[in-house]
Order: structure tokens, then sequence, then C-alpha cells
């Protein structure tokens, strides 16, 4: 009872403000001032939806965009995460590839691309670096905070217990770092996924969402270009939510932290 | 009648029980300095020894900034002294061990593991086999009257209960020596009374070496066999108080007010002395 109430508390907000887009856009669309080939109404954007759901198009770019964010981000967790415990074990490493790693962050993942493509060509192998690289570093970050952010305490206290080396590290100090490691693998991803559709989008040799929304942009087919980009928000929506939203809210409550929204 | 209090005893020698036999926890010269945040030297202690017999209950009392922390860690392994020696039966301490159990100012327990798991936790790395750890786990939660709790996650108690579950976890490796650090400092005055007599009890009926670090001369004289003060910073060892009264003791025990006016009088002149250094300095 109270969990629905609740879960009504969280829907209902976020349901508003998209009726409320929804609303000013059909509104914007009446009044005339946009062409209603660059502005179509939502109804048409709808219809859009449900005719490339229905042949199939937008479940196949979908499918094909998912696989591939899957492989870059697998790539980006293995190789953040090895990343991350190499500065955490070495002052050394740390200096001098911790500031390279944070350098790295702020050099937007796009820009990667026209080098991407010179190495590799317009093709899958180009878009799956992009993915990498625009993901890793946010991986790697995660996992040096949230093993630094470890409480002394409890590794004083598995260390008196008799908890040494590889054991402290396997039982105490990396369950205490999963919180954080979770939270920084949602950020990782949501930058994998920003980074696979700017690159699709460009590098569109293969099947996938960016080149279905370039092929539409082609074919003047605004609707068609608007209803891929709502598949794109509710992709990105749902596995924020629903996957790490969701274990995030699992291990905090089992820990007794703070949930937030 | 009950034999009496001793008067405060100004030699600083190895205690009497020392003599007769060989010391559980000895600190030989230990001095401790820390580097403060300005880059200069801060020396928290300074030439301390002592030592403590085997099932002895030993109180370390002082101001804050005395360094009474520090020699703690430095039993449990977990610092090391800059000068002397800390030795267990004998043996030079090289690092933290099982024979040395801790409690914290805070449980520590491990909040993604249950009350019961945190306890199997330290007896797996006790070396107790898996067969053995429910009975032992239910044992020490028993002692402490957890027993409804074991599946229980830490958040979902209280301070003194988590306080509880952390003696138990303690308990349950049966070290030779228990060190406390103010365990109980963080809880409201009627929880730690009933955690103190708690304590007294498990000790009694345990007969562990006991070393407790804290700032509250009451419970130092409610639960000490011997009351060690400290000085002001550097901190070493002024005045070691020998208590008699049998147990179990009362909070109310008329020879315990005696203990505590007399220790509380010397403790507020090593007090004085700092806060006259903060006015000062």
């Amino acid at each position: 009872m109270w969990r629905a109430r609740s879960a009504a508390k969280q829907v209902w907000p976020r349901l508003a403000a998209v009726l409320a887009l929804v609303a000013v856009w059909q509104l914007v669309y009446q009044t005339g001032f946009f062409d209603h080939v660059v502005l179509p109404s939502p109804l048409q954007v709808w219809g859009s939806l449900r005719a490339n759901v229905a042949d199939g198009s937008i479940p196949r770019a979908a499918e094909a965009s998912l696989i591939r964010l899957l492989i870059g981000f697998a790539v980006s967790v293995a190789a953040g995460t090895l990343a991350g415990l190499a500065m955490v074990a070495s002052q050394f490493i740390e200096r001098s590839f911790g500031s390279l790693i944070i350098g790295l962050q702020s050099l937007p993942s796009i820009a990667w691309l026209p080098l991407a493509i010179l190495w590799f060509g317009l093709n899958e192998t180009a878009v799956l670096f992009v993915v990498v690289i625009g993901s890793f570093p946010s991986v790697t970050l995660a996992t040096v905070n949230s093993l630094r952010q470890v409480p002394p305490l409890l590794e004083r206290a598995g260390r008196t217990l008799g908890a040494k080396g590889w054991r402290l590290y396997r039982t105490v100090i990396f369950p205490a770092a999963v919180p954080g490691y979770v939270g920084g693998l949602q950020q990782g991803w949501a930058f994998a996924w920003r980074s696979l559709m700017a690159g699709e989008l460009i590098a569109s040799g293969a099947l996938g969402l960016g080149q279905l929304m370039n092929a539409s942009r082609e074919n003047l087919d605004t609707p068609e270009v608007l209803a891929v980009m709502v598949v794109i928000v509710a992709i990105g929506m749902i596995v924020d939510l629903a996957v790490f939203g969701a274990f995030d809210r699992r291990i905090r409550t089992r820990r007794g932290l703070a949930v937030a929204g | 009648m009950r034999p009496a209090v001793t008067g405060p005893d100004l030699r600083l020698e190895p205690s009497p029980q020392a003599g007769t036999a060989p010391a559980k926890v000895s600190l030989r010269n230990v001095a401790r300095t820390y580097r403060s945040a300005r880059g200069g030297k801060v020396s928290a202690c300074t030439d301390v020894t002592f030592d403590v017999a085997p099932g002895e209950f030993v109180c370390l009392l002082g101001p804050s900034g005395c360094g009474k922390s520090t020699l703690l860690n430095i039993i449990a392994g977990l610092d090391r002294p800059d000068r002397g020696e800390v030795l267990i039966d004998g043996r030079p301490v090289s690092g933290p061990g099982p024979d040395r159990a801790v409690l914290f100012q805070e449980p520590a327990l491990f909040p993604w593991m249950s009350v019961a798991a945190n306890v199997d936790f330290a007896l797996g790395l006790a070396g107790v086999p898996k067969t053995e750890r429910r009975d032992r786990r239910m044992f020490w939660l028993g002692k402490v009257h957890l027993s409804r709790f074991a599946d229980a996650q830490p958040h979902e108690l209280s301070g003194g209960m988590r306080q509880r579950a952390a003696l138990a976890r303690a308990l349950a490796c049966e070290p030779d020596v228990l060190l406390a650090d103010e365990p109980f400092a963080a809880l409201d005055a009627q929880t730690r009374e009933i955690l103190q007599r708690e304590l007294q009890r498990v000790w009694v009926e345990t007969g562990k070496t006991f070393v407790f670090v804290t700032h509250n001369v009451r419970e130092a004289a409610f639960l000490a066999d011997r009351v060690l003060l400290m000085s002001a910073p550097p901190g070493t060892l002024v005045e070691e108080q020998r208590i008699t009264a049998p147990r179990p003791r009362e909070f109310d025990d008329p020879l315990l007010a005696k203990v505590v006016s007399d220790v509380h009088r010397h403790l507020i002149k090593e007090v004085e002395k700092v806060v006259a250094r903060e006015i000062g300095g």
C-alpha cells in the first residue's frame, strides 16, 4: 500500500512534466509559426514511432546500438577498474596518470572521432573506440574515489580482526567501496550512451539508432527523427532508473544509507 | 568489612602483580611523535612504561590529547612507537593480530553484513571451522543479549546494541587481550551505565586482560583493578591507583566515590595545565 503510494508519488511529477511539454509543443504546432515539415505534431511523431516499431526498424536499430554499447561499456569497466586499482596501488601511477585522466575527462569524447576515423575507418571499431574513451575515465575516477572514501575505521577494524593483504581488500575494503563504485558505473554508462549516439551519427557505417536518425534526416522525415530521439531518451532513462537506480537503492537500504529521491 | 581502597601510589614501578606472574602486556619507554598539520612535531606520549598482569583490568585515564588512544593503537599494532617497545607475553608486537581485539569508540561493524555475519567474519579470520561458528556466535551474542537480533543489519540497531554487537564480535575470537578506546563515550548516560555493568559481568565471567582508555573517572573507578593517570601532553604516567573494591561493584559504592574524588583531583590538575597552555599559547 505504502509502496504503491510512494511509487505513484515518484511517477506523477515526471508524467506531469512530460504532459506539459507535449501540450506546449501541440500549442506551438497549432499556431503555425513553424513549417509543419520542420515541426511535426506530437501525434505525427507518435504515429511514426508506432510505424517504425511495427516494421521492426526501431527495434533492430536499438538492438544493434545496445549490443555495441554493452561491448564498449564492458571494455571501459574492465579497463577503468584496472586503471583505478593501479592508481590506488601506486602513488607514482596516480601522480603521473591521474591528472592525465582528469584531463581526458574534460575532452568531449566526440572530439576523438576524427582521429578514430583516421585510425580505424568509418566503421564499428571507430564508434566503439569513442564509447570506451568517453566512459572509462569516469569508471577509473569512481574506482579511485570509492576506495579512497572507505572509512579508515572499517579498515582498522578489519586489520585488528586479523585480515591483511589481499584478504583485507577482498573482504573489507572492496565491499565497503561498492556504493561509490556503482555510482561511478552509472555515470560511466551515461557517458557511454551519449558517446555512442554521437559516434553513430557521424561514423554511421553500421546499423544503429544514430544511423537511423541520420537516414531520417536525409529523407526530411522529421517525425521519424523525433521518434528516434524519444527512443534514445527512453532507453537512457530506463537503464538509469531501473538497472542502476534499483541496484543503488538496494545497496543503500541494506546498509542504512540515505536513499536519494 | 570490605578491603579498603589503597591510597594514591606515586611509585611508578611495575605493579606488584607483575613481579609474581609474567606480564601479559608490557610497555617499555614507549614514545610517539606526530607531524602536525603546520609541519612541526607534536609529541603524543613520551617514556611510558607499565605492565598489565594476565586477567587484569587496567584503565588509562587522562586529559584529551595526552596520547592515551595513541598508546592503545600502538598496543593493537595499528601504530608503531618511535622509541621503546610493546611486548605481549614477552614477544614484541609487530602488527595487529587476533590475540588482541579492539573496541573502538564507534562500533565499526561492517554495514553490508548482518550482526551474525559480522561475528562469523571474525571467527573465520580466527580460524574457527565453519561447523563451529554458529554455536560460538550464538553463545557470544547471547552473552550480550542480542540473540534475537542476529539477522538484523547493523543500522537497524540502536547505538548501545551496536556497541554490544561489537563486543560480541571482539569476544567471539577469544582474544588474550581486549583493548578498548572509549567504547561508551558516544552513548547516552543511561545506555552507558547499562553497558558498563554488562562489561563488568562479561569481564568477571571471562577473566580477559583489559586495557581500557577513557576520560571518564567514574567509568574507570567502576571497571578497573588499576587506574593509570596520564599527564597533560606529551602524555606520560603520573599516578597509579589500585582499586580493590570487590565485584560486582555498584555505582553508588562509597569506596568508589572516594577513588573517584581522589583521581578526579589529580586529573583536574592535568586538565588545568592543558587549559592554561591553550589560553597562554
